[in-house]
């Protein structure tokens, strides 16, 4: 999805059904603008995010990844946000090693009001991401040509 | 290999406006597993339910897609339709193409190719779904509703009369909120009391509800249906079904100097007290932190003169657990603290009070019998100001006041201007706006009346100032529309303060797993749609907590939040969610890493026999998750460090699917 000459970092956002996903929603009912190249998965609660999928989505090319879920204390399932936050650190503090900057990566917290939360996040991120360059070094040459 | 159709909505101009829905359904055409792909102006309508119902049965599909608006909208639309032509309702995956692509993005190419991007995501998954049967749990036929105010009174109310058991849980030691501290109500100036109290009565009597005053809700757990709720009911020290309410202990009681919180502080009760002449229920309580016998164990008068014997200086805090269907939030709301609002100089001076204050001055059951005073000396105000928006509306200072309009103050305060113009016409009133706000029926004309008849004087502006000046208080403002200052020299001001959910809203929220949005208010599953829902199933919202309101309109919700409880509650069963937690047990090797992260104690290990390939037989300990308790929230599935777990709907297999064809 590359305009000419103008690098769009893909972005993957793994948003949690109750809280996120809603937020997304609420951008959308509110017309605020955030880059296309943010690509929505939902999933029940950002603990369902698997550390694998992030390694995924940077070995198939995502530039960026970033996991929304509710604010601390009103995780619909009382806890997951929690599990998110602690293993998100520890996925994150390894990236480094594999050859990923840190910074494509991130956890928010975006509540099912919050759709301008949402849509300035997105924004932001993808701008950091995008300053970042494109993101080569776990980029799997037998899945990307 | 999957047989699936994909079906494109242009949601009228919606999704059409801003994506090339043709080149959407042309695109996926080829993608793997699809046999038929098309568009249609509205696919949730009856004709476009009808093209996916045909669909299914002439292709034979094993699974759809709909590229329409988000789940949260429709996805249980096209399930049923799914269903009623054959196919498994969980063969059906919607690509938000209308939230998360037309409405955020205005070019069409751009939009286009997302929507085709999200489609293929949205058919990688369906390529590996499974067909799903969701599990069936009873219904509790019994409703909690947390809050005694009008809110909570009507949907209690409302629920019994159709039948089914209804706890009320108040924290005060009286059922009546709010709406009992008013003296009359706009816009026919009802008195609050005339139609409020027989309505507290009705509760009283009602032999399907419950009351559990003066106590609150510590604990609940469970879901939709099957809630275990623990209240705790606080010890007043009066025995509830032996006091009478006579009240003679509020008379003798040594202990006088203690403020009332329900006439605001501005007169005092004493130890043991009836918060109100028609509190239900009428029984006495004791405030531990001023009774001398409790603090000290010197007094004991009250036990003396109870002819009942209902004194019990010993009581204990008393946990009730008990099962619900459904939960209704009640909690209300309260007027904003002044503290910060120095301009004001509501910590000053005494004749400068917020609107519920005043509204306590006028009523007759209030400090001053209802005759309208300066509560500093008595004396009978001739010139009062009335402020609104003390705290609303009030971007700008967010760290003191509310963004949000408060929605009733217009009304009251016109209401308060009215009758003080009606009862003592020698006051001049002012009023100073920054609009006024009378939507609702009869309201305008109320406020014209206000400004026609009774010759209030409104004036738009902002109150700059309030400074005690001797007996008098100067009040600088502006008039926007004469482009002049005033300054007037008032013997009352009045405060119309912004209303803000009441305290115990957010840790009531945290525990009903109830979203809330940035000011604390409840949020619903919808705004239009589903307004007296929460996202959570079972959850239901009812009056103020869910953002501002008046009598009317919270009577309304109510009444509606009733009418969903008892639909809930009219059930046998309930069909649970299928999108739980399964353990390959072939791969488990019973570590409990899974036990620990579940927040809901769904799993448990279980002795199972393996089949060698030597023919012998083996036991391991391998996980068990009870699908009627797993809420489906998949933090076992990643603890799992040999991959066994996994979730349906959710499979690893399926995000990775996601993953992968989004960023092919």
């Amino acid at each position: 999805m590359q305009v000419k000459g103008e690098y769009k970092p893909l972005i993957v956002a793994f948003c949690c059904n109750w809280c996120s996903y809603a937020g997304a929603d609420l951008a959308g009912n509110n017309r605020l603008n955030y880059p296309d190249n943010v690509k929505i998965i939902k999933v029940p609660c950002s603990c369902r995010v698997n550390p694998m999928f992030v390694l995924r989505a940077f070995q198939r090319g995502a530039d960026g990844v970033i996991l929304c879920g509710c604010h601390p204390g009103d995780c619909h399932y009382t806890s997951g946000n929690y599990y998110t936050r602690r293993r998100m650190a520890l996925l994150f503090s390894m990236l480094n090693y594999l050859g990923i900057e840190k910074e494509r990566t991130r956890v928010e917290w975006v509540s099912a009001a919050e759709g301008a939360k949402f849509a300035a996040t997105m924004n932001e991120f993808t701008e950091a991401v995008a300053a970042l360059g494109e993101n080569k070094r776990l980029e799997d040459l037998r899945c990307k040509k | 290999m999957q047989r699936i159709g994909v079906f494109v909505c242009w949601c009228g101009s919606n999704i059409a406006g801003t994506v090339d829905v043709q080149a959407v359904s042309e695109a996926l055409k080829n993608e793997p597993g699809v046999v038929f792909s098309t568009n249609y102006q509205y696919m949730c309508s009856q004709a476009g339910q009808d093209i996916i119902k045909n669909a299914i049965k002439e292709h034979k599909l094993t699974g759809m897609v709909v590229c329409s608006c988000s789940p949260r909208m429709h996805e249980a639309t096209f399930r049923k339709t799914a269903a009623a032509a054959g196919l498994n309702s969980y063969m059906v995956e919607i690509a938000n193409i209308r939230e998360q692509c037309s409405w955020v993005h205005k070019d069409m190419q751009i939009g286009t190719e997302k929507a085709i991007i999200l489609g293929k995501a949205a058919i990688a998954k369906v390529n590996l779904n499974a067909p799903l049967v969701p599990g069936e749990s009873p219904v509790t036929k019994r409703a909690l509703v947390i809050g005694g105010g009008i809110a909570g009174i009507q949907t209690a109310l409302d629920i019994a009369e159709a039948g089914f058991p209804v706890d009320i849980v108040e924290t005060k030691p009286t059922i009546g909120g709010k709406m009992a501290q008013l003296d009359k109500t706009f816009p026919t100036l009802d008195c609050a009391a005339c139609i409020l109290t027989p309505k507290m009565v009705d509760v009283a009597q009602n032999e399907n509800i419950r009351i559990f005053s003066y106590s609150e809700v510590t604990e609940v757990k469970g879901f939709v249906g099957n809630f275990d709720v623990k209240i705790k009911k606080k010890a007043r020290y009066v025995k509830e079904d032996v006091c009478t309410g006579c009240g003679l202990c509020t008379e003798k009681c040594p202990q006088k100097k203690v403020p009332n919180e329900f006439n605001l502080g501005m007169d005092n009760r004493r130890a043991i007290y009836i918060p109100f002449a028609q509190a239900v229920p009428k029984v006495a309580t004791i405030d531990p932190n001023a009774c001398n016998m409790l603090k000290n164990g010197k007094c004991g008068v009250c036990a003396k003169v109870c002819a009942a014997g209902a004194i019990d200086y010993k009581q204990q805090d008393e946990i009730i657990e008990e099962k619900y269907g459904a939960i209704v939030a009640a909690t209300g709301f309260n007027p904003i603290s002044m503290d910060k609002f120095d301009e004001y100089a509501y910590n000053q001076s005494k004749d400068v009070i917020t609107s519920l204050e005043f509204e306590r001055l006028t009523n007759a059951a209030g400090p001053s019998a209802g005759k309208l005073i300066r509560p500093s000396d008595g004396k009978h105000p001739h010139t009062i100001v009335f402020v609104q928006c003390v705290g609303s509306r009030c971007a700008a200072c967010a760290e003191k006041g509310k963004e949000y309009c408060s929605k009733i103050c217009c009304m009251y305060t016109a209401k308060h201007a009215m009758l003080t113009r009606d009862k003592y016409p020698d006051t001049e009133v002012y009023v100073f706006y920054i609009d006024v706000r009378t939507p609702g029926k009869n309201f305008d004309e109320f406020y014209r009346r206000a400004v026609e008849e009774y010759g209030v004087h409104y004036i738009k502006g902002m109150v700059g100032k309030v400074a005690p000046e001797g007996d008098k208080l100067m009040v600088q403002a502006s008039d926007l529309l004469a482009n002049k200052q005033l300054h007037i020299a008032a013997d009352l001001v009045v405060l119309a303060a912004a209303i803000e959910p009441d305290k115990s809203a957010r840790p009531l929220a945290t525990m009903l797993t109830a979203s809330m949005d940035t000011n604390d208010f409840f949020t619903e599953a919808h705004p239009k749609l589903r307004p007296v829902e929460s996202p959570t199933a079972g959850i239901f919202l009812s009056g103020a907590c869910q953002g501002p309101k008046d009598i009317p309109e919270t009577v309304s919700q109510a009444s509606a939040a009733a009418a969903k409880v008892i639909g809930l509650l009219c059930k046998d069963k309930l069909t649970g969610n299928p999108c739980v937690a399964h353990s390959n047990e072939l791969m488990c090797n019973g570590c409990s890493s899974c036990e620990r992260v579940c927040p809901y104690g769904a799993i448990t290990y279980i002795d199972k026999e393996f089949r060698m390939p030597d023919r012998t037989t083996r036991v391991r300990r391998v996980a068990s998750v009870n699908p009627a308790v797993c809420q489906g929230c998949g933090a076992c599935t990643v603890a799992c460090p040999s991959g066994a777990m996994d979730l349906n709907g959710f499979a690893s297999k399926q995000i990775m699917a996601e993953v992968d064809a989004i960023c092919k």
